[in-house]
This record gives C-alpha cells, structure tokens and sequence, in this order.
C-alpha cells in the first residue's frame, strides 16, 4: 500500500492508530457503565483490556464493532473512529462494520453447521468467493489460519460442534478471520478453554498480530502479559490507564492499577 | 348407613386421631415439644394417614367389587326362561336392578310396607300395580322369578351396605390405634408421613398411567370382537364405505383415511407457515412490549373451543369459499362443506400449537449463536435463516408433527365443516368426511352395539390412536436424536 522509503522512515515500533475512541459513554438504561473513556488502538498490535468483572472492558469492546446496537436499552455516546472514520455516522452499515471488525467470544459458538460450512459462513454472505474452488481457497486459508487446519481436514463437513473446546475456539477465530477483517475483537476468548488449549490459542493470537489489530478482553493478567504489547486497565468503567504492557505491569502509574495487578483489589 | 356418610364418619375418625396423635406424643415427652423426634404435628398427621387410607381402600374396592358381586348372583337366579326372544340376560339384569331400586323408593316413601316388599309369595300383578301407584317406572309386567329376583338384590344390597359399614369402621379404627401406638416421643414420625405421601404421590401416577392402559385394552378387546364379525382384510382392503344398519355394510377405511389425511394436510399448509413466521417474528423482531402483548393473544386461539372453530368454518369460511368457487363464481364448489372448508379452519386452530412451541424452540437457541453471526456482519434476516433457523429446525419439525397428530384426531371441526360423504377424491372443495366424524356417527346411531355397523367405530378409534401414537413417538424420535446440545 505505502512505498518502501515511506515506511522505512517510520520508527518500526510506531504503528498506526487503527481505533481512535474519544470521550466515550455507555449507558444501559439508567446505568452509566463506560465513563469518558479515551484511548487509541494501534493496528498490527495485541492491546488486552484488563480489569475486575463488571468494569465495562466487555462493553467497551462491543461498543468497536456495534455489537450493542442489538442490545434495546443500550446507548453509546462519543466519537469511535476506524482508520479515521465514525463508526458512529447514520451513514454506516453495523452489517458492513461488523465484516470489517471481527469478534471472537468467551464461549466458543460455532454455528449448528460443519466445520467448512462455518468457515464458509461469513464470505458467502458478503460474496468474497467467485466460484466453490475460490470458496474452497478462502476456508483452507482460513482454517490454516486459525491453526486448526491440520486437525480438521479430513474432516470437513463432519459437525462443528462436535470439535472439542480448543478447537471449536480456533474454528470460531478462523471463522472470523475469514471475512478478512481489518481488527479482531476477543471477548475473554480462552476463559472456557483449558491450559493446553488456551496456550495453543494464545500463539495463534500472537501470529494473527502481523495481520491485524487484534483487541482482547482478559481476566487473566498473565495472559495480559504474555499476549499483549499494550495493556488498557478498566476500573469501575473509567479507563484508568493505558500503556505499554511491560510498563504496565513493572511500574504502573496509577495507584489503582498497582492494587489490581498485585491482587489487592478485583 | 349410605357410603358418603361412612366416608364422613371415617374422616371424623381421622380427625380425631390427629388431635390425639399430637396429644400423646406431646405427653410422651412431658409436654417438651423439643424432646419429640418430630415436629407435633407429623404425630397427628401419621395418625390420621393410617386411618385415612386403608380404610378409604376398602371402601373404594368394596364399591367397585360387591357389585360385580351381587349382579354375579342375581344373574344366576334368573332363570334360561324368562329371557325372550329378542332380549338378552343384560336387559333382563337391568329390569331386575330397576324393579329392585323402584321397592327401594316406594318403602322409602311409604307406599310399600317393608314386609310386603320383601313377600317373596306376593302376586307380580299386585306388585307391579302399586310400584306403577308409586310412581316407580316399571317397564313390563313383572313375573314371579324377576320379582324374586329383585327382592333377592334388594336383600344382598342392603346387607352388603352393612358388612361394608362394619368392615370399613373396624379398619378405621384399627388404624386408628395402630397409629396412637407409634404416639411416642422417639417414632420417627417424620419419615413415616413423608414414606407414605411418597407412596401416595406415586400411586396418583400409577392411576394416569393405568388409566391410559384401560383405554387402549379396552379399545382393542372391542376391535378384536369387530375382526371376529367383519374381515380384517376388508376392512384394510375396500374402497367404499357404505354402512347399512340392516347388514351387507361395506366398511373400507381408506376414503375415511384419506379424508382425515387430506384434510390435515390442508390444515398443516395453513397452520405451518403462518404459526412459524409469527414465531419467527415473535421471538426475534418484536419489541418485548409487543411480544408481551402479542404472545398471550396468539395463544387466545388456543382457547377457543373447536366447536366454536366448527362454527366459523360452517358459517364463514364455507360461504366465503362458495362465493369464489361456488356457482356464481368458477363453479366448482357445490356445497358450503368441502375438505377447504374444515382445512383451513383447522389450520387456524393449530397456529397458536405451531408458533408457540416454535417460538419456545427458537428462544431456545442461545444468544451466542446469534452474537455469533452478527459478529460476522450478517444481517438480522441472514441470521435468522442461516443460524437460527437451522438450529431450531428439529424441534419446529417435532411441533409440526405434534400439530398434525391433533389435526387428525381434531373432530368437532370436521363433523361440521367437512360433510359426511365419504369419498376418494382429490378436490379439494369437494365434501368429504374424517375417521372421528365416522366414529361418531356409528356410535350415536340406532345399530345395536354388537353389530359390526357400531364395533367398527373401535376399529376406526385404534387406527387413529395407532396413527397419532406413531407420529407423536416418531416426532419426540426427531427432537432427541437432531437436538443439539447447549449448555
């Protein structure tokens, strides 16, 4: 997209912002859970949000592909911008945003479908495939992807849902991953899953960050620490800080922040 | 003394043998009710369910059991004779019960002395005379042996209700005791009456399921005696149903068959697509106000009697259909009954069954399936077809097949929407007629019962019943084994 001498003259750790949010509330009915929140999301980067239950970090992550529109009583208020366009404007489609702005979810939920079907599911309805051959292209590619390839090729069409926990969360990030978003949103996707399954989910996320901006909600800090390069920390629906992971966790500014990661509160 | 006031006096009994209860096991413990194993009123409780129940049993078998009893007897004492031609011991045994009960309510009201009541010598004429002054409703003239036999059921009932006092009371009371017995402190009452109301709870079950058992057996026994008088083979094999109550009937099933089927078919083809698109609309486009507003009057119609359905096809849907399709229109209808006219009043009956069920079913797929799709960017309807359709489709199948296994028992609406000519056609404004509708018109009619003409309605009853019971087991065979999974 960029010429080379144009992008040798960044600093190779300065990306792009991807997500600018500015000065945004949510509100469920008369519940204010998001307050002034403030932050910027860098493309080709892990950012985790952390924070105790109920600070609005899930909310939060909704509010970026409009998963709230489809809740009646919920509000968002501020300016979101997407590569410096408002999600926000009358004049976008949540549908088009949503193919745009992949989500991955606490429990896995892959469709009552098979596997391919599954994975077939989001290019069929927005018509990225010509024929079955580039459809058959776009579900390997995906399925690869998602590191599940291997498992599952043999078999197909055999039932989704018949995949164990691991690998119906990686068939449901492949299946995100196949209408070729530009930003992925994870929702606590490893709190269903067990050790050996979180970790193979965890490299997965790590590959997918030369490709996208990948957003993740997490409870747990170690995984926080592992995954991501910047850290948001949520409390109470304020967004208490944001920074560089690293220096998030060793000398974090804010006392509220220090309480959680050391355990004293959350 | 009658059985409803022994039933009485037994529940005094336990009632008393509830206070008592309670009394003794308090004084057990020197009146600390802390020192009981139960809390006082198990005691009483534990008390009055020993009483209640066997003695309540005995009553309810005595009832059902003696006179089975006394008819057995009495039968036994008519004599070959005095049943006629053209009668039957039945009809006999039944003359003899009224004449006993017209004594019985002539002495009651003093037109009969007691003595000569029970006059075995006395003079049928005489007899029949002064029952008829009385007022009692006496058929025939009476004959000696029917009188005596009368006479004799009279007895037999009158000292049957005494044994049954006396054996009753003397349960009752031995219950009685045997619970003040268990009246002390360290009796686990508790247990005890929780054991029993177990028992008692399963015994109510026992019954619902018992009593299903009795319908279906008794339904075959009389199929069986159909199958003896009529071929099986031309029951299941002819084309043509032609009852005629002086014999030489043709009793086919298949136009009947293909009536029921037919018209269920029409009804399903309304009732389908209606119940499961306000379903769909329901449960995912509707705003909860409206859902809570809309839901309960979908469900109205579920409360409408089918007589009242009956109605509006007879009186509505059939004009409205003539006025199309009748002579003044395309001409192809004669009358306001027709396969159309039940089917579709069927079919509105079962929208609220369809789209209920089927909006239980879709609600029933978890959100995550739809965040899920949303989540891809597809729209509401691409979800609803693609993801929540597909997830909810055995369940709506197994509604669909419940709806029709109503649809081909349903008979108040077909009895007056869809005429009674059976007939093999494929038209469907033509009249037709249904199963149910046939198996009320054999069993209503004049045919005297043992005839093949009535029997066959038992016969037509368990084709039904074998019908809807399979597609009932088949539709719960769908949704367990295509169900998925969620937790």
């Amino acid at each position: 997209m960029y010429d080379a001498p144009h992008t040798t003259e960044r600093d190779v750790t300065q990306t792009e912002i991807k997500i600018a949010a500015k000065n945004v509330q949510v509100y469920y009915g008369d519940t204010h859970a998001i307050k002034d929140v403030d932050v910027q999301i860098e493309d080709k980067t892990v950012t985790a949000f952390i924070g105790p239950s109920g600070c609005g970090k899930s909310t939060f992550l909704r509010t970026l592909n409009r998963m709230n529109d489809t809740i009646d009583i919920c509000r968002v208020e501020g300016d979101i911008r997407i590569d410096g366009e408002d999600i926000y404007d009358k004049r976008v489609d949540p549908v088009q945003l949503r193919a745009k702005v992949g989500m991955v979810f606490q429990k896995p939920n892959p469709f009552p479908k098979s596997i391919y079907d599954n994975v077939a599911y989001g290019p069929r309805i927005h018509g990225l495939a010509k024929n079955k051959t580039d459809l058959d292209e776009i579900v390997e590619r995906a399925l690869k992807r998602g590191a599940i390839w291997n498992e599952v090729k043999d078999r197909l069409h055999a039932p989704g849902t018949g995949l164990s926990g691991g690998q119906q969360q990686r068939l449901c990030i492949a299946r995100a991953v196949a209408t070729e978003p530009e930003v992925l949103l994870m929702d606590e996707p490893c709190s269903a899953l067990d050790p050996i399954a979180t970790s193979q989910v965890e490299e997965l996320i790590d590959e997918l960050r030369k490709d996208y901006s990948v957003v993740i909600v997490t409870h747990s800090m170690q995984q926080a620490a592992r995954v991501s390069q910047k850290t948001a920390f949520f409390h109470l629906g304020n967004l208490v800080e944001y920074g560089e992971t690293g220096k998030i966790f060793t000398n974090p500014e804010d006392p509220r922040t220090e309480s959680y990661i050391t355990g004293r509160i959350g | 003394m009658p059985a409803y006031w022994l039933f009485l006096i037994v529940l005094a009994i336990a009632a008393v043998g509830f206070v008592l209860g309670r009394m003794r096991a308090l004084q057990s413990a020197k009146g600390d009710s802390r020192a009981l194993h139960s809390l006082k009123g198990y005691y009483g409780w534990n008390v009055a369910l020993k009483v209640l129940i066997p003695a309540l049993l005995v009553l309810v078998v005595w009832q059902l059991a003696y006179p089975l009893y006394t008819n057995a007897t009495v039968a036994g004492l008519i004599p070959e004779a005095s049943v006629n031609d053209g009668s039957s011991a039945d009809l006999v045994l039944a003359e003899v019960r009224r004449t006993a009960n017209g004594l019985e309510a002539a002495v009651a009201s003093g037109q009969i002395a007691d003595t000569q009541a029970r006059d075995t010598l006395a003079d049928p004429v005489a007899m029949t005379d002064s029952l008829r002054s009385a007022g009692q409703i006496v058929t025939s003239e009476l004959t000696t042996p029917i009188l005596n036999a009368a006479q004799h059921y009279r007895a037999m009932g009158e000292t049957g209700a005494l044994i049954r006092t006396v054996v009753v009371l003397l349960v009752a009371f031995g219950g009685l005791f045997w619970g003040l017995s268990d009246s002390y402190k360290d009796f686990r009452a508790r247990n005890t009456v929780e054991q029993t109301v177990k028992y008692l709870l399963i015994a109510a079950a026992s019954i619902a399921i018992l009593t299903t058992l009795g319908i279906v057996l008794s339904l075959i026994g009389n199929t069986i005696r159909f199958f003896n008088l009529y071929p099986a083979s031309e029951f299941f094999g002819s084309l043509t149903w032609q009852p005629s109550f002086g014999g030489g009937s043709e009793l086919g099933i298949w136009p009947l068959l293909w009536g029921t089927l037919y018209i269920s078919f029409v009804a399903l083809l309304v009732a389908v697509p209606i119940g499961l698109f306000a379903a769909v609309y329901l449960s995912e486009y509707a705003s909860p106000k409206l859902r809570a507003f809309a839901k309960p009057a979908l469900e109205v119609l579920a409360g409408i009697p089918t007589i009242v359905y009956g109605l509006f096809a007879l009186l509505t849907i059939g004009p409205l259909l003539i006025s199309v399709f009748g002579p003044d229109g395309a001409g192809w209808m004669t009358g306001t009954r027709s396969v159309m006219t039940a089917g579709i009043a069927m079919g509105i009956m079962l929208i609220p069954f369809v789209s209920s069920l089927s909006d239980d079913i879709i609600n029933a797929v978890p959100q995550a399936m739809r965040d899920g799709s949303y989540g891809l960017g597809a729209t509401k309807s691409e979800t609803v077809k693609q993801v929540v359709l597909p997830a909810a489709l055995p369940g709506i199948v197994g509604a669909v097949l419940l709806a029709a296994s109503r649809a081909i028992g349903e008979t108040m609406i077909v009895v007056l929407g869809a005429g009674a000519a059976a007939r093999l056609s494929l038209n469907p404004l033509e009249a037709m007629t249904t199963v149910t509708t046939r198996i009320v018109s054999q069993l209503t009619g004049d045919a005297d019962f043992a005839s093949p003409e009535a029997l066959v309605a038992f016969a037509l009853g368990m084709t039904l019943f074998v019908l809807t019971l399979g597609l009932n087991v088949f539709a719960l065979y769908i949704v367990r084994t295509y169900r998925e999974q969620y937790d």
